[in-house]
């Protein structure tokens, strides 16, 4: 590698100049940073600034640079220079921006900026280029699990693209649910009749596609491997094992039908009384003439009953509302309205609910004569040749009941998302659930779940993505869906597939932090074999070897450093990021003594959304104390303990650790990250306790990125608290 | 036949004709009654009622009501005649439902078969309007007022009288009120043309619903 050069460039622009002596700025950069090369300009950003760094870059051999100017996250365009380290120290939004104006705060507004210059030259001193990830795979075949309508739309979506498809079903035939209609909702004009479901066309347009190879009778036996360079292990029905290389991985596995029978209130195991699925296949026998019911009568009245064993507070059935259901009753009933219009129908709901176009739908039902009964049904038994229903008048408030021939229980969908890795590994549960996947990865068998069995790992943030990377889920596996939002499902998880394999070829990191180079490295000779970093990993890039040495699958890697926060020895580290790095830049302030009536508090806030909180409190000028100093940090998880006793060792009086909320309704863009810090920072006490510091100099806060104002009143409570304390008894001794 | 009787006869034959599918009587025979199918229950009708509280069902109820085939209740409630046509849930109803207009179709209709509970005023008073007017084509306004005052006998009536005394006497000076049109007052040109328009609507009614009254 060639000879490292350090160069530091001031902006003077945007007011910087104005509020803040730049020559300090250059010295400080020149004699405490050890700059190589110190330059000030007054307008950095534009061509002439930028040809400057390039020139240095191109022509005196600059390697690692300090743009000492606006935020990070600002001019990324102009201060694009991939070819070297940079560090950006952040005068404007992080300084003149939110000091308080005014040449009675001169002083200290010049103290934070000199700050932000060392500690920007401190970072990059520990800085490397990032190289990329050495784990790189260029295999580009998606496979596809589940033949249903998710999986064929994503088959056929990726394939027409130009990638090659691997798709496999486990039945002997494709067309998984939707082949079990005898019409569907309608998904385009006038959304106002059941319309043909074209199963058959999407079945022949795969079957024959020259880029997709499928697999029927088939399941996973073993998956292993990384994006870019899974090993799938197909088993089939006869016993034949077949291996195929695949880059990515979607998983359309669908869902099942919540079981009827554990309905028996409602009438569930009656011979007249059947759930959607059933209706469909009576729909298809009957072929377009009168449906009958299974003893051969013809149906003259038909109830159907919304969320039978859904949206159940009791904790028996499923909590949730699987969302078509509505539509779907809506659908079935117009198949005995349309044929013949004196069929008593009846649909029986608490809240009807059709989303997307299907408010149009309802009317068309209501035109037909459809008779919708808000009502709560409670008991459903066999009399004469069919059916009472007794139920609850929502509207009227009254208990009565209502005959029918037949009774249809819209049930919910159960998602197959095979093994629940949450789970104990003798819970009885675990043992009944079979695996879809059967990944060898470390931390279990398929996919995480999200809640009530759903494979997400969030429904509105990341759609698609699971906690694995290059394994997308798509369809009602993923969250309660109908078969339109199955279709535009697969198409969005098809696209991430391609994403994957992409990103897995070039080395690069996948959502959140797409296209970064940097990757986790572990200097194994210091390992202590805790595991904790296999265990904590949200997305299972660690495996173990048989030493219990931790491997790094690099092409899992989501390059949040949660890994590296969980090191207690910190031998995890990433090239760009490490806790050198950060270490470095707590180190490098200036630390007032005890008695200066000047606290330091450390802020270490998550880039994702903490930080750009901070920089646009500076955008709207929402000022905050200048005895702050702020580092981005990828993840709360990456946080180590020790850069908080190095903060305390050296004398700061506070530390304010920012990230997203956790738990139920987290917006951790790592899933788990801040989950695990904040159960890290809880243990932070003892260490507090031990250097005989008040519990209050740490402090734990979730912001998310809309909380510009609220961040401003957050740090200067707690500044104020911190002065009310006192100063930290622990300068001067580091 | 008597009028009770006939009307009864009219009222068993709608039952009969309909078998209990009183959505489709209140379709074929209520004005707007095709509208009550498409209601779908969400109560803004309901809550913007300014008589609200004082209707035994709201619309939205009789809607329901409707559906679950209620007919006696529906036709026998007094609710739709305190309907004032303020038009308010009419201009907030979601699914552009006329209930006003609604409303008026089924007090006319449970009118039709005799099912208005006994002694409703709103009922009254519209009778008592309709024959005022039927007979000269124009209201008298004394004969109005005084029939109203007295439906409920002679004693009533004089203290009903006395007490809008003042106000009465106000408007014979401002000569807004004609004390000689107690003798029959005065009729519109052409009352044998207007009689024959009334009939014809009358017969056109009928055919389509039954004979009434």
């Amino acid at each position: 590698m060639a000879e490292t050069k350090t160069a530091a460039y001031i902006c003077a622009g945007c007011g910087i100049g104005d509020k803040i002596d730049v020559g300090q700025l250059e010295k400080i950069a020149q004699k405490e940073g050890k700059m190589q090369v110190v330059k000030r300009h007054d307008f950095l950003c534009n061509e002439e600034g930028v040809q400057l760094i390039r020139n240095d870059i191109a022509n005196e051999g600059v390697t690692h640079v300090v743009v000492a100017a606006c935020s990070r996250r600002s001019k990324t365009e102009a201060f694009d220079f991939p070819s070297i380290a940079m560090a950006r120290a952040n005068l404007r939004e992080g300084v003149i921006w939110v000091v308080a104006e005014g040449s009675a705060h001169d002083e200290v507004r010049q103290e934070m900026a000199n700050d932000y210059v060392r500690m920007g030259c401190a970072e990059l001193k520990k800085m490397k280029l990032p190289e990329g990830n050495p784990d790189k795979a260029e295999n580009r075949r998606i496979l596809v699990v589940g033949g249903g309508m998710a999986g064929m739309t994503a088959a056929l979506e990726a394939a027409e693209t130009g990638y090659a498809v691997v798709l496999l079903e486990k039945q002997s035939k494709l067309g998984g649910w939707a082949a079990q209609l005898w019409k569907r909702v309608p998904f385009k004009e006038p959304y106002a009749a059941p319309q043909d479901t074209g199963v058959a066309e999407l079945i022949a347009k795969v079957s024959k596609h020259p880029r997709i190879s499928v697999h029927l009778n088939s399941t996973i036996a073993e998956t292993s491997g990384a994006p870019g360079r899974f090993n799938v292990k197909i088993a089939q029905e006869s016993g034949a094992v077949s291996e195929e290389l695949v880059g990515a991985i979607i998983q359309a596995s669908g869902f099942t039908s919540y079981d009827i029978t554990k309905l028996p209130e409602l009438g569930g195991g009656l011979p007249n009384v059947i759930d959607q699925a059933g209706l469909e296949a009576l729909a298809i026998s009957a072929n377009g003439a009168p449906i009958k019911r299974a003893d051969g009568k013809e149906v003259k009245s038909v109830t159907f009953i919304q969320c039978a064993g859904q949206r159940d507070e009791s904790g028996t059935h499923l909590p949730y509302c699987s969302g078509h259901c509505c539509a779907t009753s809506i659908k079935q009933a117009m198949y005995f309205k349309d044929a013949n219009p004196d069929i008593e129908t009846v649909v029986m709901y608490t809240d009807l609910r059709v989303p997307g176009m299907g408010e149009d739908f309802y009317r068309s039902a209501q035109e037909k004569g459809v008779v919708f009964t808000k009502g709560k049904a409670s008991k459903v038994e066999t009399t004469g040749s069919g059916s009472k229903v007794s139920f609850r008048d929502l509207i009227l408030d009254e208990d009565t009941s209502i005959d029918a021939d037949l009774v249809v229980l819209a049930t919910g969908q159960v998602p197959n998302s095979g093994v629940n890795i949450d789970l104990p590994d003798d819970d009885p549960v675990k043992t009944q659930q079979v695996s879809i996947l059967n990944l060898n990865y470390r931390q279990g068998k398929d996919l995480p779940q999200l809640k009530q069995g759903l494979t997400d790992s969030h429904f509105i943030c990341f759609p698609y993505e699971t906690r694995r990377t290059g394994i997308y889920a798509a369809g009602p596996v993923r969250r309660p869906m109908d078969l339109l939002q199955a279709t535009e499902d697969a198409t969005g998880a098809a696209l991430k597939a391609i994403q994957a394999v992409e990103n897995a070829d070039a080395g690069r990191a996948a959502h959140p932090r797409v296209g970064d180079l940097s990757y986790p490295m572990v200097r194994l000779e210091g390992c202590t074999q805790c595991k904790r970093c296999t265990v904590e990993c949200p997305f299972g890039a660690i495996d173990e070897d048989e030493r219990r040495f931790p491997v790094f699958n690099e092409s899992r890697c989501r390059r949040c450093g949660t890994c590296m926060g969980a090191c207690p020895v910190r031998v995890i580290s990433f090239e760009n990021y490490s806790v050198d790095t950060v270490g470095m830049q707590i180190k490098a302030v200036d630390m007032p003594d005890e008695f200066s009536e000047r606290p330091r508090i450390l802020i270490l806030a998550c880039e994702n959304d903490a930080y750009p909180a901070l920089d646009m409190a500076g955008l709207a000028r929402h000022v905050y104390s200048a005895f702050v100093r702020a580092i981005p940090v990828r993840c709360l998880g990456s946080v180590n303990a020790i850069w908080i006793t190095d903060a305390l060792n050296s004398g700061y009086d506070g530390v304010m650790m920012m990230g997203c909320k956790h738990g139920e309704n987290y917006q951790c863009h790592f899933v788990k990250g801040s989950e695990l810090a904040n159960y890290r920072m809880s243990k932070i006490d003892d260490t507090l306790k031990q250097l005989g510091l008040e519990k209050e100099r740490v402090a734990s806060y979730e912001v998310a990125i809309t909380d510009s104002a609220r961040v401003a009143a957050l740090i200067n409570d707690y500044v104020a608290k911190i002065v009310e304390i006192g100063m930290s008894p622990m300068k001067g001794f580091a | 036949m008597s009028e009770s009787n006939q009307l009864n006869t009219l009222n068993q034959q709608a039952v009969a004709r309909y078998q209990n599918n009183f959505l489709k009587e209140v379709e074929d025979h209520v004005e707007e009654g095709q509208w009550v199918k498409m209601c779908m229950q969400c109560g803004v009708c309901a809550g913007s009622c300014p008589f609200g509280a004082h209707w035994e069902h709201s619309p939205q109820k009789l809607f329901m009501m409707i559906r679950a085939g209620k007919r006696e209740e529906v036709l026998s409630t007094d609710s739709m005649w305190l309907c004032t046509s303020c038009y308010n849930c009419v201009v907030r109803c979601p699914r552009k439902l006329p209930i006003t207009h609604i409303m008026h179709g089924l007090a006319t209709y449970a009118r039709r078969l005799g099912l208005v509970p006994k002694g409703q005023p709103t009922e009254e008073f519209a009778t008592l309007f309709w024959n005022n007017l039927a007979k000269t084509g124009r209201i008298n306004e004394l004969k109005l007022t005084l029939g109203h005052y007295f439906k409920d006998g002679l004693i009533s009536g004089i203290k009903t009288a006395l007490g809008m005394q003042s106000i009465g006497i106000k408007m014979v000076l401002a000569k807004r009120l004609n004390p000689m049109e107690i003798f029959g007052g005065h009729g519109i040109k052409d009352l044998k043309g207007f009689q024959a328009i009334i009939a014809k609507a009358r017969e056109i009614e009928d055919k389509k619903h039954g004979a009434a009254h």
